[in-house]
């Protein structure tokens, strides 16, 4: 899966230190509630790349000068943080995806979070629905939300007045509209491919498309697998299908191998895709890397023409047997509070209006944050594709999905991926693969339920 | 009194050397306890653990729990492990002999080369250096169907080239291919040893009218068995564990999806059981299950060698 600039260090291109106008804004606002705080602080998994990190970071700093606060950059490493735990001298925070939350949560090395909600004041009904289910497990709150990522449809319209189409010939509720689109814009020149017609963006958005044929993978209370249904089966064959058109798996992926995805000379750009759905941060590389390039921005629609997105993101958490847990818990509250996001979201807007660029808003899994970024800072452009793709985000928030929590998330992820890849790449059926996904699947869940 | 003196002028020299011995081996022990300390915390011990553990359901974050041969239980059951160890395998079958084969050419180039052998010797073993995720990284371009430099290369001589990292059947020899880059190690073993060959048993040869062939067949290879065995030891044990790169490739986030079936290596299967499933206990099992394979398949070369490999002290 494709990286998120926004809460990963790949985008470094705006810098610390923090300017004395957004200092002054965030002490100027108001804090989470206060809580008392001292002693060291260690986060594992968050690195400060950008001015949302360094913002919020900042602010943290601010309201408690007597934590001393350690931040161990890069991504999460599961070996760090198992061997830190296995060794009882776990961090205090840890910064994860969401996903693999409730594993390390039904497995007791994390902590609820109940009292420090309580103790923060941090208002849960201010997470997006679609953030905070995969971090409840069984009613209990192990993590905070911070970025969320939703899916939404990124057209490229130079491709579709080639094809003489228009925007909404592109009803993603039409799965033969889908598939004629596919076919029309796909163009192959002496045996390479030289145009995707419509990337299914497989395997990672299938639980999308499952969603959108009115089936899911795992039910609501995570402890089922339903990877088998009739409902998932016809998805895999349907979006696996629209490869077919490119000459197969192999041929279509090693076209998009050579996209210069995060450049001038992105996919795009360089006319080299039709559609596809597209988690929201692409929007930005889109308008910073090739602000006029010809796209046009729609939201995903299940069968019955519902609009449908898919959540993904991450989240604080606290192991067990963390030192400073109060510290832990006033960061969370803090990195995550509306306040301190909005304060970050501003700097970022000021950032690209002094270099003349588009700022498209900043996703957060906090709503009240998102009200206030959208409602205040995030401005018409007068680029009239990228300012309807903001609407367009904003319009498929409430309407995404996310896996629900459940104690093998990794396992299951690893189930239903192979399968997709196994059909891919020829080697199965949907139906056999999604069977031999339903049986392993469901006794990773048998197993880490019974634990 | 003359006997209790010569006696006693007997007992001094014992007494000295029994008194040279314990310093001598207090000494050796000196010299070697760092590698015994560390051999015992880095090696012996881990082992150990990882025995027991093997015995264990353990996920590291909750203490072991004893569950007898159920590991080995699953091993027999799991078809996953199959297709790991099947993968391992025909990369183990296809890497060793072609990797030995092609640096012991390399390194028989080297050993005639008379100008600029220094040169030669630095560019044939400086990409060993490169590290492995970078190789990885690297490989995931120079194999890429469309635009890679080898399908390229293959193209200006007619040759239509595979889909070296997205059809599965042609994963595992571009995998092969991306390993022969770090070809250097084995280079300069074979190299050293073709070195230390006797030339006056070339002399030898070329009197008795000796053809190049017959050269090489009865004079160098016998003199380099024991050079090749060992590599052929090493790279056999290296290929089945081969990690890094593959993971890179097909694991990590440059994760094409083509390689989840033709590129779950014995190792990246351990890997990720062990620490994205945190089944350690299984993880454990699988890695003992490995050590059985390496040692099963040592013994067996061990065995065919003394058919091949000439030692010249035996």
């Amino acid at each position: 899966m494709n990286r998120n600039p926004d809460d990963h260090e790949d985008r470094a291109r705006y810098r610390r230190p923090l300017t004395a106008l957004a200092l002054a804004a965030c002490l100027g606002l108001a804090a989470a509630q206060q809580m008392e705080a001292s002693g060291d602080l260690r986060v594992l998994g968050f690195g400060v790349p950008d001015e949302i990190a360094s913002v919020r970071v900042d602010r943290f700093r601010e309201l408690y000068p007597d934590v001393n606060l350690q931040l161990t950059e890069g991504a999460i490493d599961q070996q760090q943080l198992l061997t830190a735990i296995a060794s009882g001298n776990p961090p205090d925070v840890v910064y994860l995806n969401r996903d693999d939350l409730s594993t390390y949560a039904r497995r007791g090395a994390l902590q609820p979070l109940d009292q420090c909600i309580e103790q923060a004041g941090i208002d849960v009904s201010q997470f997006r629905p679609a953030a905070l289910q995969p971090v409840t497990l069984d009613g209990t709150v192990y993590g905070v939300p911070e970025f969320n990522n939703i899916v939404l449809m990124i057209v490229n319209t130079a491709a579709l007045d080639e094809a003489g189409m228009a925007l909404e010939d592109l009803d993603t509720s039409d799965w033969e509209a889908i598939a004629r689109f596919n076919e029309q814009l796909t163009t192959v020149d002496g045996g390479n491919v030289t145009r995707i017609g419509f990337d299914p963006k497989l395997p990672e958005f299938f639980p999308l498309w499952v969603r959108a044929n009115g089936g899911q993978l795992v039910s609501d209370d995570g402890r089922t697998a339903m990877l088998d249904s009739p409902e998932a089966v016809e998805a895999l064959e349907f979006a696996a299908g629209l490869h077919d058109a490119a000459g197969g798996r192999g041929p279509f992926m090693a076209f998009r191998d050579t996209w210069d995805f995060f450049g001038a000379g992105n996919q795009v750009a360089s006319n080299q895709i039709g559609a596809w759905p597209m988690e929201q941060w692409y929007v930005n590389v889109l308008v910073e890397s090739s602000p006029d390039a010809p796209v046009a921005f729609a939201p995903f629609r299940d069968r019955q023409g519902n609009v449908l997105s898919f959540a993904t993101g991450s989240a604080w958490a606290v192991p067990a047997g963390a030192a400073n847990p109060d510290a832990a818990c006033a960061f969370m509250a803090t990195m995550t509070h509306p306040d301190t996001w909005y304060a970050a979201a501003q700097e970022r807007a000021r950032l690209r209006a002094e270099s003349g660029a588009t700022y498209t808003g900043t996703y957060t899994g906090n709503l009240a944050a998102d009200e206030r970024i959208f409602g205040e800072l995030v401005q018409p452009s007068g680029n009239e594709a990228f300012d309807r793709g903001v609407e367009v985000i904003l319009e498929v928030q409430d309407a995404a999905f996310s896996i629900p929590a459940n104690p093998a998330g990794a396992e299951v992820r690893q189930a239903w991926t192979d399968a997709v890849n196994r059909v891919l790449n020829g080697e199965q059926t949907a139906a056999d693969a999604l069977a031999q996904a339903q049986q392993e699947t469901q006794a990773a869940l048998d197993e880490a339920w019974a634990r | 009194m003359g006997a209790l003196r010569t006696g006693t002028v007997a007992s001094r020299p014992a007494v000295g050397r029994s008194g040279l011995r314990r310093a001598e081996a207090r000494a050796g022990w000196s010299f070697i306890a760092p590698w015994v300390v560390g051999f015992l915390v880095f090696t012996a011990v881990p082992m150990v653990a990882s025995l027991y553990l093997s015995f264990t359901e353990y996920d590291v974050l909750r203490p072991p729990r004893s569950v007898g041969f159920e590991n080995y239980r699953e091993l027999a059951t799991d078809p996953r492990l199959r297709l790991a160890l099947w993968n391992s395998f025909l990369y183990t079958a296809l890497y060793v002999p072609l990797s030995v084969a092609l640096a012991l050419g390399l390194a028989l180039m080297l050993d005639r080369v008379t100008r600029a052998a220094g040169f030669f010797r630095t560019a044939f073993y400086v990409p060993s250096l490169t590290p492995t995720v970078a190789v990885g990284a690297l490989f995931l371009w120079v194999l890429n169907p469309s635009v890679g430099i080898l399908n390229r290369a293959l193209a200006l001589v007619g040759v239509d080239g595979p889909g070296w990292t997205t059809d599965p059947a042609w994963i595992k020899p571009g995998l092969v291919v991306m390993s022969l880059w770090s070809l250097g190690g084995t280079i300069v073993i074979l190299y050293a040893a073709l070195r230390n060959v006797p030339r006056n048993l070339y002399e030898a040869a070329r009197i008795e009218g000796a053809s190049g062939w017959a050269e090489f067949r009865h004079v160098t290879f016998p003199m380099i068995s024991g050079a090749v065995f060992f590599v052929l030891i090493v790279n056999t044990i290296a290929s089945l564990q081969v990690f890094d790169e593959v993971y890179t490739m097909y694991f990590g986030q440059m994760d094409s999806g083509a390689g989840g079936s033709a590129a779950l290596f014995y190792v990246v299967y351990l890997f990720r059981q062990a620490f994205e499933f945190l089944n350690m206990g299984y993880a454990s099992a699988m890695a003992w299950l490995l050590f059985v394979v390496i040692l099963v398949i040592t013994l067996f070369q061990l065995r065919v060698s003394r058919s091949w490999v000439y030692y010249e002290g035996r």
